[in-house]
């Protein structure tokens, strides 16, 4: 077992900022990150990369300094670092090639970031149809570009993956995108307030005269998705478009629609979540420092709701300055003061937030996909599955999962929790109580028995 | 439609087993079902159907748990016909492993005892460690040895609660979920009011105490006297494999799906049901101790049951003398007695020629 | 079917490596993750599900597990958390994993 003062899991912008700012305030860091290298999704391999691949954009390389600011001597870290256990208290239970490490400190940054909200649909567990995110990380590690894709559904990060292929050399097919006038509307009183994040706005603009300028054919208001596999492999997309079904023929189908916090961790620590309906998604409650109700635990960043990588550095700065203060490093006063200039980023990126989550909303049939969806990727359940299941009397997404083995497979219930929650709450009617958020245990990610074997305790450890 | 004559409070094993059987007698049935979030000791379960160290020192037990094994085969085919869901019924025999010889010895020591009470209809062979090995490749070396009784199993356990909701849905039983009892009247002349916490009321010829751990408040209303506690077990399952295992055990199971389950400590942590890391890591021990070849598999999901415990550990079946009409049902081996419930416990209720003697099983066993 | 990548490698300076995929030589930029290697190589599926659907890696940040193969005889191996290395005995899964080994035919 060992000892810092601080650990902090997720090695992104929030986690970063929040080594870079304890270390600097004098604590002993420990960063943990399941990825090889820092830089989260957003800053993925970054500082390999750095500026080699200009058509990932200036906003990237930008984040090759924080990813170089963990050179301290107060920070340790370790990639390929998985904490699968988080005790209250703190012990941080770690897998590292297959050997379990205990950490144990008095506060834990939980930086853990986001993942892209599942969208089902007919064939989306097709080989050739893949989150739009995945092939962002395999353009920034791996120097692959996607050929001929479609990009589908909506979201601020479809326009920059489209704009990004633009810039490289291999734009896109064509746009099918789910967001509505209806939506459009709904985001439209949202506006005054975005101007306090007018760059994020005027970048946005950018992005889609890009794709404007580059000929890609945009399908606006499209819906009932489908994919089919073709026999050579190719994907046949269908769509809905001006009311009529529209096919498109791509090797690859890249969708989004937005993304959610990752709250496997916080949810298995006792952190209490709220609803966060304009978002469409459970996030750990927390004050304004990334305080959460288990004593010395802070989470921040978008695994606390989404907000974007610059308000995850910020809230990163935040959360650190406040483990300072409650370290005994630094005034009330002090922490106040220092954290003047965070907070301004950081109301500066919440503003716009409003617009884009009216303006991007997850559409009703993507929360609850047609009955021949596969919605549990790991068991292959369908929502069609689902729906029988509460018709057989099941309330709740526990009892989904007991009775349907939802969420049960190695995923966790990652790519299936919140299409369930959705198909329940389609079921239960408008005005039901919300869904409690499905309880997350240990382990975090699978372990092997040989793994957690090899930490009993007793007299005769068998080699 | 009239009331329904009888009322089950309580959504899980006990209470879907026994409704099953009542509607089977031709009753007409209300289940009233807790919340998604309610302790549900039934949703935690571990499938056994097992006979092995049930009622060693109290007989009536022993004889009970042997006619629930005898019964289960057909009790299986019934729900399947009722529900369409095959619960894996397994009873090609089990295996208590040890890697203690002290325990292994007071275990078999139990075991002969057992046997004692029933006879014939039981039985059971003590191995040591190389005859197993011998018999069965793969045992590890740190296993001492096993005991194995023939008519030992188990089945799917969440399968199974489903197929038994599907069933008594089936059969016209009504189940209202997330209804939790505020109060229960007792009338005069017989038959009882229930007002729910949502101020839905009513009304029940006979109302019967299946709610595990939910019944504690219930039961002493109704002028039960039976405390009952929880205790905690924590449980491992891995992620499906391909192949079976060669064996059925108490402590390491393959569910039909695929996943090991892994299991069979016990805790008193009160309604704590967390899982906590030495006991992970302690079944894990005891999981590749047995079978070393499951180091590489990996452990998707550990969690803490909450097991639904009388002062002895023995099923009760009471009926209230202050209130007749008015029944507490509760057991810690559900899946194993569930055959039961669904059977000869209703005769009992009904009072027919053929109802067993459950005297023993009464509450006025437990000191006042 | 038997699909081309369905991704364009840029060219790079990067040195290579060479794993085997099924008992078949493949060449990847040395750094990079398996699932990337492998769907630079083909388009076609990394796996089977038990009920005989391909899939191929999906998520790619360890959060899906529908990417996983087997590697040097160690099964349900998340291909996206792995970075390929030289002389990495790859197959591809077909249905539940075994207990032990690599479901090499």
């Amino acid at each position: 077992m060992s000892e810092c003062d601080l650990v902090i899991i997720g090695a992104g912008p929030a986690g970063m900022a929040a080594a870079q700012t304890a270390a600097q305030g004098g604590l002993s860091v420990v960063v943990l990150d399941e990825q090889p290298r820092a830089g989260g999704q957003i800053y993925r391999n970054v500082g390999e990369n750095r500026s080699k691949h200009a058509w990932l954009g200036k906003d990237y390389s930008a984040g090759a300094h924080m990813v170089d600011g963990l050179d301290h001597p107060k920070i340790t870290t370790h990639f390929g670092a998985t904490v699968w256990r988080l005790e209250q208290g703190h012990r941080v239970v770690w897998s590292q090639n297959g050997i379990s490490h205990i950490t144990s400190t008095p506060h834990v940054f939980l930086a853990g970031g986001a993942q892209e909200r599942p969208l089902p649909f007919p064939g989306w567990t097709l080989p050739g149809v893949m989150p739009a995110g995945a092939a962002q990380i395999l353009m920034k590690t791996a120097g692959m570009l996607p050929k001929d894709a479609v990009l589908a559904g909506s979201g601020p990060l479809l326009y920059l993956i489209a704009a990004q292929m633009i810039d490289a050399g291999t734009p896109p097919k064509a746009l099918v995108e789910t967001q509505t006038p209806r939506m459009m509307l709904n985001a439209i009183p949202h506006l005054p307030r975005a101007v306090f994040g007018l760059s994020i706005m005027i970048k946005g603009l950018g992005l889609i005269r890009k794709i404007q300028r580059a000929g890609v054919p945009r399908y606006k208001s499209a819906s009932g998705f489908n994919a089919a596999a073709n026999t050579d492999g190719s994907i046949a997309f269908s769509f809905t478009h001006k009311g009529r079904n529209k096919t498109l023929n791509t090797d690859l189908v890249l969708t989004h629609q937005g993304v959610i916090p990752s709250t496997h961790i916080s949810r298995s620590t006792g952190v209490t979540h709220r609803w966060n309906a304009a978002q469409v998604a459970f996030e750990p409650t927390t004050d304004i420092w990334g305080e959460t109700n288990v004593s010395g635990l802070h989470v921040a960043g978008d695994g606390a709701g989404i907000g974007g990588a610059q308000a995850a550095a910020a809230a990163g700065q935040l959360a650190a300055l406040n483990i300072l203060h409650k370290h005994g490093r630094l005034s009330a006063d002090a922490r106040t003061q220092k954290a003047t200039s965070a907070r301004a980023t950081l109301f500066r990126a919440r503003a716009i937030r409003p617009f884009l989550d009216a303006a991007y909303a997850p559409p009703a049939e993507v929360l609850s996909p047609p009955d021949e969806t596969i919605v549990c990727r790991c068991e292959e359940k369908t929502a069609g599955e689902i729906r029988q299941g509460i018709d057989e009397g099941v309330t709740g997404h526990r009892q989904i999962k007991t009775s349907l083995r939802t969420g049960m497979g190695p995923c966790q219930g990652r790519m299936c929790d919140a299409t369930v929650r959705g198909i329940l709450i389609a079921s239960a009617g408008p005005n039901a109580d919300p869904i409690a958020p499905p309880r997350a245990r240990t382990p975090i990610k699978p372990v092997t028995l040989g793994e957690l074997a090899a930490m009993a305790a007793g007299p005769d450890q068998s080699s | 439609m009239g009331q329904p004559e009888i009322t089950i409070i309580g959504g899980g094993v006990v209470g879907l087993s026994v409704a099953l059987g009542l509607l089977q007698a031709g009753h007409r049935v209300r289940v009233l079902d807790g919340a998604d979030s309610d302790a549900r000791a039934s949703q935690g379960n571990f499938g056994l159907v097992w006979g092995q160290g049930k009622g060693w020192d109290f007989a009536p037990y022993a004889n009970w748990t042997v006619d629930a094994l005898a019964a289960w085969p057909a009790f299986s085919k019934t729900l399947k016909e009722l529900s369409g869901l095959d619960v894996a019924l397994d009873q090609s025999g089990g295996f208590e492993f040890f890697t203690d010889q002290r325990e292994m010895d007071e275990f078999s020591a139990m075991l002969n005892t057992q046997q004692a009470h029933v006879g014939e209809r039981f039985s059971h062979e003590v191995l040591d460690g190389d005859d197993l090995r011998s018999q069965m490749s793969g045992i590890g070396p740190n296993v001492v040895g096993a005991t194995f009784s023939r008519m030992d199993g188990h089945v799917n356990p969440l399968r199974f609660l489903r197929a038994l909701r599907v069933a008594v849905t089936k059969l016209g039983g009504q189940i209202t979920s997330d209804a939790h009892v505020a109060k229960i009247a007792a009338h005069q002349q017989g038959g009882f009011d229930l007002t729910l916490t949502n101020d839905d009321k009513l009304g029940a010829d006979k109302v019967l105490l299946c709610a595990g751990l939910g019944a504690m408040t219930l039961a002493s209303d109704l002028g039960f006297r039976t405390k009952i506690r929880p205790q905690r077990g924590e449980l491992l399952i891995t992620e499906k494999l391909g192949e079976r295992l060669p064996f059925i055990s108490s402590t390491v199971r393959q569910v039909d799906e695929g996943g090991v389950q892994i299991g069979g400590t016990k805790a008193d942590a009160g309604m704590d049901d967390s899982e906590t890391l030495d006991v992970m890591a302690g079944l894990a021990r005891h999981a590749v101790d047995v079978f070393p070849a499951l180091a590489s598999v990996r452990v998707i999901r550990a969690w803490g049951a909450l097991r639904v415990m009388s002062p002895d550990g023995y099923p009760v079946y009471a009926q209230s003398t202050q209130h007749p009409g008015a029944y507490l049902i509760t057991c810690h081996s559900g899946v194993t007695l569930a055959s039961m419930h669904a059977s000869r416990l209703v005769d009992w209720i009904d009072e027919t020629s053929s109802a067993p003697n459950l005297e023993p099983f009464d509450e006025h066993r437990f000191a006042l | 079917m038997n699909i081309a990548s369905r991704f364009n490698v840029l060219p790079d300076d990067r040195q290579t490596v060479q794993f085997t995929l099924d008992g078949e030589i493949v060449t990847a930029k040395q750094g990079i993750s398996l699932a990337a290697a492998l769907l630079a190589q083909s388009g076609t599926a990394s796996r089977q599900t038990v009920n005989g659907a391909g899939r191929t890696a999906f998520c790619m940040m360890g959060v899906c597990f529908d990417c996983m193969v087997n590697v040097d005889g160690v099964p349900n191996t998340q291909a996206c958390m792995v970075t390929v290395r030289d002389g990495m005995r790859v197959t591809r899964q077909i249905g539940l994993r075994p207990l032990e080994g690599s479901n090499d035919v």
